[in-house]
């Protein structure tokens, strides 16, 4: 069958289940219900804290078929989830599903328990890697679940995704379960990636390597939710946690878009006292953070709150007063951290505050303007952020999707060619982000603003913006570099691709070898 | 007219530098196959300014080629490679009226040959030694075809065995000699780049300076540094506002046939309108405000 967007989907797919088509981004709204959760109860005189993490999985009853969740705010530094795998191989358990919100590069050992048959399914927002790569050659045994962050908040509260036991990566934790993430050697900030797999999980398990006294202040995921506490040497390391300084481009081509693209916010009327935003960590995104900054201070506007992950540069704009309030799901520096842990307007956010769109109310709703990246968009503006240009999974959406939908303005920020590849093409790879939701592409030599969003092309047209249509900008790509051959693919499903209502709005196929 | 108020040196040996030349905002690029490319790389970027210019659209920025000095093994390459392929101008290093001279006459053969208009690949003699500064006006009258002079003041203090300084003291004479022959020959006086891409307070100091003994636009060797330097040559909304005015007060003096008139209780005499129409097509030009 196909979907709205023409994507075309098995009705059916092993490991998976029936497929849902992607019917539009705001079809599947309405009255939702959220799953039952059952509690092991703790009376008085249990004690959590366990011994090891083997000890914590019999505990849980591990058993065969299971489905064990991680969360990613210790990034490519993190060593809770190879611990956690690791044992359970050992403990001889077989056909595992990990629900990860995001996977990197140092989860490669997972790459072995994926060939021995200890995982057989995965569950991610995100992933790079050599997982990754294992997962778009077919090695897993079910194909991959790919969701954004608010959609498996989503998937967590409705029990589309079922966890059997959460790992919690807990930089600070007393022995009853209080944890935070500001404080330990591990400090990553916000757990807010976390909190769903807490309140939702049959079992819960606490990882931590700062056992402090009882009680852990600041509390971000409490007591009531955790079930067992095992303290181990390291959970992460730092280095690979924080991305250390987040640094404005260089780039003059770069600097450039960002500097457009901030152009196009101006013109558009929202860049004005009441002012909300978000944009990624790196690159182009953050650039147009500076710019966005520059205009601020330089009209005296001030903002109302910045979102997502939080960066130094984000609490910079905060601490000059440019915004009231910032919300964070995760922190990208030490500096946020810091921040977070002193400002009271730094506020924290669960996925679900995030992104779920089957909540009453999501902060990406409230978001004005919204900077995205793209690995290709296609003419109808749809986004592909999943799979690179040689069809291989190389990222997913992580909040792409659910800010895209949310935000007023949505802008993609992309150099119109990358390593000799146009990003404009006919069909994207693999959608990742629907075309509704983007309203506006912003390349070095052109900028293409969706055809639904009239409103936004006559105040453009005002500006000596170099407007054009995405047509005549993929024409401009491929005068330079001519037309990429196509990449042939298998017809078997390695991942399947959820929007963020639960609807299944591509997959991804295994790539001829 | 052409707004020259910035010319962005870019290595002539970088082809993802080259791919975005036209995009990064200068009114000029400078594809260099001179002091940026070294020896053992005279041929391929010579070979690759060639293809970039027969193949990738420039989209309205002006393109200028440096050439080696036809003193040197790669000049004479350099012009019959280049030329065939028609940048809109060509810089010379170190120029003579000798080498003007003779660059003319070999690029008028090219243009009879490839069937270009006469004359249309123009000239940029780059002065940079003490004699060249002296003997501009004859370097100048050597041919039609310049339609500005560079000054390159990291080779002129060098040859007039001076230091180079922050505040650029050291060329003042330099830079008002040149500002005020080209001006004298209605060509552009293009000032030297500020070599430190990370002072941006330096940069814009030292571009005030030019612009205010005549310079009328500024070499730049990092993208980074156009944009100050634009803000320098760019009329002031102030100045566009007071242009306006002028203008609007000429046309109403115009419709009730008076000859002289004032704005302000100042009178306004043909300079003043002259400049007030400048400062428009300047703003037009730069896109500050729209035809």
């Amino acid at each position: 069958m196909e979907n709205i967007l023409g994507r075309v989907l098995p009705e059916y797919i092993e490991g998976y289940g029936e497929v849902k088509p992607f019917s539009g981004a705001f079809n599947n709204l309405g009255i939702k219900s959220k799953k039952q959760v059952s509690v092991k109860c703790v009376a008085p005189s249990d004690v959590k804290l366990v011994e090891s993490i083997k000890e914590a999985l019999i505990k849980c009853e591990i058993k065969d078929g299971m489905t064990v969740s991680f969360h990613h705010h210790l990034r490519n530094g993190d060593y809770v989830l190879n611990m956690v795998m690791d044992e359970i191989a050992k403990m001889g358990i077989k056909d595992i599903r990990v629900a990860a919100s995001s996977i990197f590069p140092v989860h490669a050992p997972l790459v072995e328990h994926i060939k021995n048959g200890v995982v057989t399914g995965i569950y991610a927002n995100y992933m790079s890697g050599p997982v990754a790569e294992a997962v778009s050659r077919g090695l897993l045994k079910y194909p991959a679940i790919m969701h954004t962050h608010g959609g498996r908040a989503r998937a967590i509260e409705s029990g589309d995704l079922k966890i059997d036991i959460a790992f919690i990566a807990a930089p600070t934790c007393d022995e009853y379960g209080n944890i935070n993430g500001v404080y330990g050697p591990s400090a990553c900030g916000s757990l807010g990636y976390a909190i769903p797999d807490a309140m939702y999980a049959g079992r819960v398990v606490a990882i931590t390597d700062n056992l402090v006294a009882y009680p852990a202040c600041p509390i971000e995921i409490s007591q009531e939710y955790v079930d067992y506490i095992v303290k181990v040497d390291s959970i992460g390391d730092p280095k690979g946690i924080v991305s250390g300084t987040t640094k404005i481009t260089k780039d003059p081509v770069g600097l450039k878009i960002a500097k457009m693209a901030t152009e196009v916010i101006e013109a558009s009327g929202l860049l004005k006292d009441g002012f909300s935003f978000q944009t990624g960590a790196g690159g182009i995104s953050l650039a147009v953070a500076k710019y966005v900054r520059d205009v601020m201070k330089k009209n005296g506007i001030k903002g109302s709150f910045a979102a997502g992950g939080i960066t130094g540069y984000i609490v910079d704009m905060f601490e000059e007063g440019l915004f009231e309030a910032l919300f964070d799901v995760q922190c990208f520096d030490l500096k946020a951290v810091e921040s977070y842990r002193r400002n009271v307007a730094h506020q924290g956010m669960s996925a679900s505050l995030y992104g779920n769109p089957h909540n009453k109310g999501a902060v990406v709703n409230r978001l004005d303007v919204m900077i995205l990246g793209a690995t290709e968009i296609d003419v109808n503006f749809n986004v592909n952020v999943t799979t690179g240009s040689d069809g291989v999974i190389m990222g997913g959406s992580g909040g792409h999707s659910d800010t895209a939908a949310g935000s007023k303005l949505a802008i993609v920020v992309t150099k119109l060619l990358k390593g000799r590849l146009p990003i404009v093409v006919d069909k994207v790879t693999t959608v990742t982000t629907p075309g509704e939701t983007v309203d506006v592409i912003v390349t070095e030599r052109g900028i293409a603003v969706n055809p639904r969003r009239q409103d936004l092309l006559e105040k453009l047209k005002e500006t000596n913006l170099p407007i054009m249509t995405i047509e005549e900008l993929k024409k401009l790509a491929e005068n330079m570099v001519g037309t990429p051959e196509k990449i042939e693919f298998d017809d078997k499903v390695v991942a399947v691709v959820e929007y963020r209502d639960g609807t299944v709005i591509d997959v991804v196929r295994k790539v001829k070898e | 007219m052409k707004l020259r108020r910035t010319m962005l040196f870019m290595p002539g040996n970088n082809p993802g530098m080259i791919q975005n030349a036209s995009i990064l905002g200068a009114d000029s690029v400078i594809l260099d196959l001179e002091d940026a490319v070294s020896i053992d790389e005279k041929d391929a970027a010579r070979m690759l300014v060639r293809n970039a210019l027969s193949t990738l659209d420039f989209s309205g920025c002006e393109v200028v080629v440096r050439i080696n000095s036809i003193q040197s093994d790669f000049g004479y390459d350099d012009l019959n490679v280049i030329a065939r392929v028609k940048p809109d101008a060509i810089l010379v290093p170190k120029a003579t009226s000798d080498d003007i001279e003779e660059i003319d006459e070999i690029l008028s053969i090219i243009e009879r040959e490839e069937g270009f208009k006469l004359g249309s690949i123009k000239l940029f003699p780059l002065v940079e030694t003490a004699i060249g500064l002296e003997n501009i006006r004859e370097t100048i009258l050597a041919s039609k075809r310049n339609i500005g002079v560079l000054l390159g003041a990291e080779d002129l203090t060098a040859d007039m065995g001076i230091k180079r300084t922050r505040e650029g003291n050291e060329i003042f004479y330099a830079r008002n000699r040149v500002a005020s022959i080209c001006k004298a020959y209605k060509i552009d006086a293009i000032d030297t780049p500020f070599a430190d891409v990370n002072d941006v307070e330096g940069l814009i100091e030292d571009t005030k300076r030019a612009k205010a003994i005549g310079m009328t636009g500024k070499a730049a060797i990092n993208p980074r540094q156009i944009d100050y330097i634009h803000e320098v040559f760019s009329p002031s909304m102030e100045e566009i506002m007071y242009a306006k005015r002028v203008l609007k007060a000429k046309e109403e003096a115009l419709k009730e046939g008076k000859g002289v008139f004032s704005l302000d209780g100042k009178m306004v005499d043909a300079p003043i309108i002259q400049r007030a129409e400048n400062i428009i097509l300047k703003a037009k030009l730069a896109g500050i405000i729209r035809e």
